[in-house]
């Protein structure tokens, strides 16, 4: 009897597709744009110039990353009901890893603005930009192109870390893998073809980064 | 007779212990060039940079027009500004906006800060390309320009905003030697249009044939200060006349 059970493997291309698109993809996807929303305030928050406002970031920012991404889900998913907040499984899902990105990315975020260079931001008040003008006309665009490769790792890194929430019954790749899994006792099967699966979409991904890269860089000297 | 458009009195700044402006006086009439020349570290960016907000002198009032500040009252951002509205600034470095075309950054302070047409922004944008020389590079970014090119889209820049005064930081000091008499020439012809302009230059012969008068720094104070004939020809303070020594004979 070989390891893998080829037509068990056809049969579930269908199915795990299935959970990637309905599940991973779409959790990936709002989880990511809402965590760069958060990021951006985070990191504004950071350079504001204000301790406390600052302060609250960096903690935010700290406690996000010293704490495990499961722990974080189920305090969401399983905690918040205790002080009566109760979730469903998809809205715990994405604000956990919302959160989470959230506080990856404002390290990104923050660090990209800084790069920026002194004498743009000075150029863009001297022709009579205040500070959102500034920040969106001249900073962030700039900010984007150096903040691409980390945000990529974070993109990448928040596809595979929804596998998490199959924990909480959202029924994404993995989840899908282990439901049709578990009556056959095919775990290798079921498992290497989801594993297939997010390997493909980090490649795709990866691939957009450099892609990306390039578009952003043209007007950059080499 | 009249008012000076531009008027600083009393600039004192410090950065930490260092205090780098020790009560400064400037004084521009309207369509005058000043050139404002002296040792290295003697102040003068600093000073520059006091007249539209850039740095923030402890001591001091600054007015361009009918927009005064008083440094010592602390002004909140928004007074800040509006000074700053008053002139246009010229970097050492350019500072140009890379991810935009040349024609963008032109338009930037038209369209993105005072709100003007577009359209209307980009055709008298083009007109100040023209007027620098640029006409046919609206639509390169300023990565494919020559120093001496982007230093005169900056120039196109500052007066995009219809500044009262153009602020320069040392335009040519980063350029190779070759590209700065296309800038300096573009510069006086803007003094010759009237424009009023406040020069941080190591130029010589630019403070001569075309400055109004010549401020000279020296240890955060205006040591000497008239016209270029008498400044720079016959300067009657010893610092100066040293100063000015060493730039003739470097070695
Ligand atoms: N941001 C800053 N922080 C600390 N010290 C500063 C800062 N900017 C300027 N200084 C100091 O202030 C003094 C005057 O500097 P400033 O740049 O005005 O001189 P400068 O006359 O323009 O010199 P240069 O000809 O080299 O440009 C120098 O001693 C400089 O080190
Ligand atoms: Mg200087």
């Amino acid at each position: 009897m070989s390891a893998i059970d080829w037509d068990l493997v056809r049969s579930s291309l269908g199915p795990l597709l299935d959970g990637l698109l309905r599940g991973t993809l779409p959790l990936t996807a709002v989880s990511f744009v809402l965590g760069l929303a958060l990021a951006l305030v985070l990191a504004l928050m950071r350079l504001s110039g204000r301790r406390l406002v600052s302060a609250v970031a960096r903690a935010y920012v700290s406690i996000i990353r010293g704490t495990p991404l499961l722990l974080q889900l189920f305090i969401v998913f399983f905690g918040l009901p205790s002080l009566g907040i109760t979730l469903d499984p998809w809205p715990s899902a994405i604000i956990a890893l919302s959160l989470n990105v959230g506080g990856y990315a404002s390290e990104a975020v923050r660090g990209a603005i800084l790069a920026v260079p002194r004498g743009q931001f000075e150029a863009a008040m001297t022709v009579g930009m205040g500070r959102t003008t500034t920040l969106r006309r001249v900073v962030l665009p700039q900010a984007a192109r150096i903040a691409v490769p980390p945000l990529s790792n974070t993109l990448i890194s928040l596809v595979k870390d929804t596998s998490l929430v199959s924990t909480i019954l959202v029924t994404e790749l993995l989840r899908k893998a282990q439901e049709i899994a578990s009556p056959t006792f095919e775990f290798f099967t079921l498992y290497g073809v989801a594993a297939v699966y997010y390997w493909v979409v980090c490649l795709v991904l990866s691939f957009g980064q450099t892609r990306l890269e390039t578009r952003l860089s043209r007007h950059v000297a080499a | 007779m009249t008012a000076p458009l531009l008027e600083a009195r009393g600039l004192v700044k410090s950065f930490g212990a260092n205090r780098v402006l020790r009560g400064v006086d400037v004084a521009v009439p309207s369509g005058s060039v000043t050139c404002l020349i002296g040792p290295s570290g003697s102040g003068k960016t600093t000073v520059l940079r006091s007249l539209n907000g850039l740095e923030t002198p402890e001591v001091g009032t600054v007015r361009i027009g009918d927009v005064e500040l008083d440094w010592a009252t602390g002004p909140d951002a928004r007074a800040v500004s509006r000074l700053r509205g008053q002139s246009g600034m010229v970097f050492q470095a350019h500072n140009l906006f890379p991810h935009l075309s040349v024609l963008d950054n032109v338009t930037a302070g038209p369209v993105f800060a005072q709100g003007r047409p577009r359209a209307e922004a980009q055709e008298e944008a083009r007109a100040l390309l023209a007027r620098v020389g640029l006409a046919d590079k609206a639509d390169d970014y300023p990565v494919q320009l020559s120093g001496g090119q982007q230093q005169r889209v900056g120039i196109a820049r500052a007066l995009a905003t219809r500044p009262q005064v153009v602020l320069f930081d040392e335009p040519t000091s980063a350029l190779d030697p070759e590209l700065v008499g296309e800038v300096l020439r573009v510069m006086q012809s803007l003094a010759a249009e009237g424009w009023t302009m406040v020069v941080v230059t190591h130029e010589m012969r630019f403070a001569r044939q075309v400055a109004d008068q010549v401020l000279f720094l020296d240890g955060g104070v205006v040591v000497e200060q008239g016209p270029p004939a008498e400044v720079l020809v016959e300067p009657r303070e010893p610092r100066t006349r040293q100063f000015l020594q060493r730039l003739l004979e470097p070695l």
